[in-house]
């Protein structure tokens, strides 16, 4: 009898986490790793707290020294108290980021809705764009220095070269998702090419411009940062080379934990917006 | 079930029951012609070579026609009611509606799609307004209100598709449709996909709101049992060409009821229907026609 007690709320709990979840394509990689409940929240801190704790207290014990690895309270106090050092450095990260994959993010998604009208043309560019999207766009950045110097520039480059072709291929997916009879059903009651593209379209493609976002945005934060250790002197991942160079590791380990919470905030952004946009398709 | 001279059902009111003055059961003799459909011809070319979907097919809509289109799957009957919607377009003959020619969707002419056809990301009021979004047309909101109640659907106004049954869905597909008040309704396999009690539901919800209206519809199905119990006419079709195999009259007594159908006339006709269809496809006998 208990058992069956028991096992009722844990059938109720499923469907509902997943009708608040999202696109099919997304519901794999977000709410599987959502906490729910109290309880699941509460052993996730547990853990947190078992492995900063258990970390202080083995590195303390061993006497590791600081330049091989920081205690996590050297860490905190080294984020806290020199915070105003890494401020200028987060904000030109963030520009980079985010004009670079507003850029990239802009022109893949006109890119793939026009170019999924043209099956011809389609084909065609996939395979370019699968080349953009596969070839580390890092690997550019020595040469957009040489040619845009050590500014802001060659990373916003690299960055909607990253994002871009991400957002572009996962969008297309999308786009090419066509529910003749929906198409139909607009058209039925005198919807224009346009009308067909905004009412029908675009939403059908929606679960899928979302993951194309938010993938292309978390490669376009790698690229930032990669961009930013390879030349200039600005910049979260400047900011690494320079304290590692320095052999400052609570520093390091501070800029780590800022790019840690800057990717947290990307994807729950974009968790938020695929519940707005796209929950829809449970 | 609504008598028929009731006047002023929620379907008529308000102005928009349209062209028909006659909102009550029709009659088909000495009515107009509305649709016509000309020795439509049309074939695909598909992978395994040229498909022949319509074979000189000519048929025509009388006002306040209740017509009911019935064949097995393949012979070309969803094809037609769409080359009738204006959504496909023809290689041969012609379709008119008054006089003029259809070669593109018509405000007198709505559509309810198999599997009702809702946008999944729209609620069921978003649903109904689209037609209206568009138009750029402002969408009577009280009107709307009371035809949700009229099938059933009060109150289910900001749910989404996947919160209602299939039947459920299907009813605001209607409302959808009748919300734009059209003249000419065209349904595609609208229950197909129902089981038997809720198409049975359906098939009445169906039978009322074209004797309170008038409206004039062509239904597309592949269950004889339910061309008969709706129709005032019904098209048989054959497939690959397809053709129009026959053409029988239905004269039961309207408002007809569910348990009609185990009537030993009603089962007569349906066999008369079968043995036209299994006719036309050879001396195989196909238990599947009766749905």
């Amino acid at each position: 009898m208990s058992d069956a007690g028991n096992s009722v709320p844990s059938f109720d709990r499923k469907p509902s986490g997943d009708a608040s979840g999202m696109a099919g394509a997304l519901s794999a990689s977000l709410s599987g790793g959502a906490a729910r409940t109290g309880l699941e929240v509460f052993v996730i801190i547990l853990v947190a707290v078992i492995i900063i704790g258990g970390s202080e207290f083995l590195l303390g014990w061993f006497e590791v020294p600081q330049y091989v690895l920081p205690k996590p309270s050297q860490i905190a106090v080294a984020l806290v108290t020199e915070f105003p050092n890494y401020w200028p450095h987060l904000l030109v990260t963030l520009k980079e980021l985010l004009v670079g994959f507003t850029i990239g993010a802009s022109i893949g998604f006109v890119l793939a809705a026009v170019i999924t009208q043209f099956p011809f043309v389609e084909k065609v560019v996939t395979p370019y764009i699968l080349l953009l999207v596969t070839t580390p766009m890092l690997a550019l950045v020595p040469l957009l220095i040489l040619r845009f110097g050590f500014g802001s520039e060659p990373r916003i480059i690299a960055v909607a070269l990253a994002s871009g072709p991400m957002v572009m291929i996962n969008s297309a997916t999308g786009f090419r998702r066509v529910d003749r009879a929906k198409i139909a059903l607009a058209r039925s009651f005198g919807a224009n090419t346009l009308q067909i593209f905004t009412k029908i379209r675009i939403p059908m493609a929606m679960p899928m411009i979302v993951v194309g976002l938010m993938v292309g945005s978390i490669f376009g934060l790698l690229t930032t940062v990669g961009a930013e250790m390879v030349g200039g002197a600005e910049g979260l991942g400047n900011r690494l080379t320079y304290y590692s160079s320095l052999i400052r590791m609570p520093q390091f380990f501070a800029i780590i934990l800022i790019l840690a919470l800057i990717g947290i905030s990307i994807y729950v952004f974009f968790f938020w917006l695929g519940k707005k946009w796209a929950s829809w398709e449970a | 079930m609504r008598p028929a001279e009731q006047a002023g059902g929620v379907f008529s009111g308000q102005g928009w029951s349209t062209m028909s003055v006659t909102a009550t059961a029709p009659q088909k003799q000495g009515k107009r012609t509305r649709m016509v459909v000309d020795r439509a011809t049309l074939h695909y070319q598909t992978k395994s070579g040229p498909l022949h979907a319509l074979d000189d097919v000519s048929l025509e809509l009388k006002d306040g026609e209740f017509l009911c289109i019935i064949g097995p799957s393949g012979c070309g009957k969803t094809t037609l009611l769409w080359s009738m919607a204006g959504l496909i377009k023809l290689n041969g003959g012609s379709i008119s509606l008054d006089g003029e020619r259809i070669t593109r969707p018509n405000p007198h002419i709505a559509m309810i799609f198999q599997d009702a056809n809702l946008l999944p990301w729209r609620t069921v009021e978003r649903n109904i307004q689209l037609p209206f979004e568009l138009k750029r047309k402002k969408m009577d909101k009280a009107r709307i209100n009371k035809l949700l109640e009229r099938v059933g659907l009060g109150g289910f106004n900001d749910k989404y598709p996947r919160e209602l049954s299939g039947g459920m869905q299907q009813r605001a597909s209607i409302v959808r449709s009748l919300a734009v008040d059209p003249s000419i309704l065209l349904m595609d396999e609208p229950f197909g996909a129902l089981d038997a009690f809720t198409r049975d539901e359906m098939n009445l919800l169906v039978q009322e709101i074209w004797m309170e209206t008038g409206k004039t519809i062509a239904f597309v199905t592949h269950s004889i049992p339910e061309a008969i119990f709706l129709a005032d006419r019904i098209i048989v079709m054959s497939a690959r060409p397809g053709r129009i195999a026959a053409i029988v009259d239905v004269d039961l007594p309207r408002p007809r009821q569910v348990e009609i159908q185990t009537q030993p006339e009603f089962i007569a006709r349906v066999m008369d229907i079968k043995l036209k269809i299994d006719h036309q496809r050879g001396a195989r006998v196909d238990h599947s026609m009766i749905g």
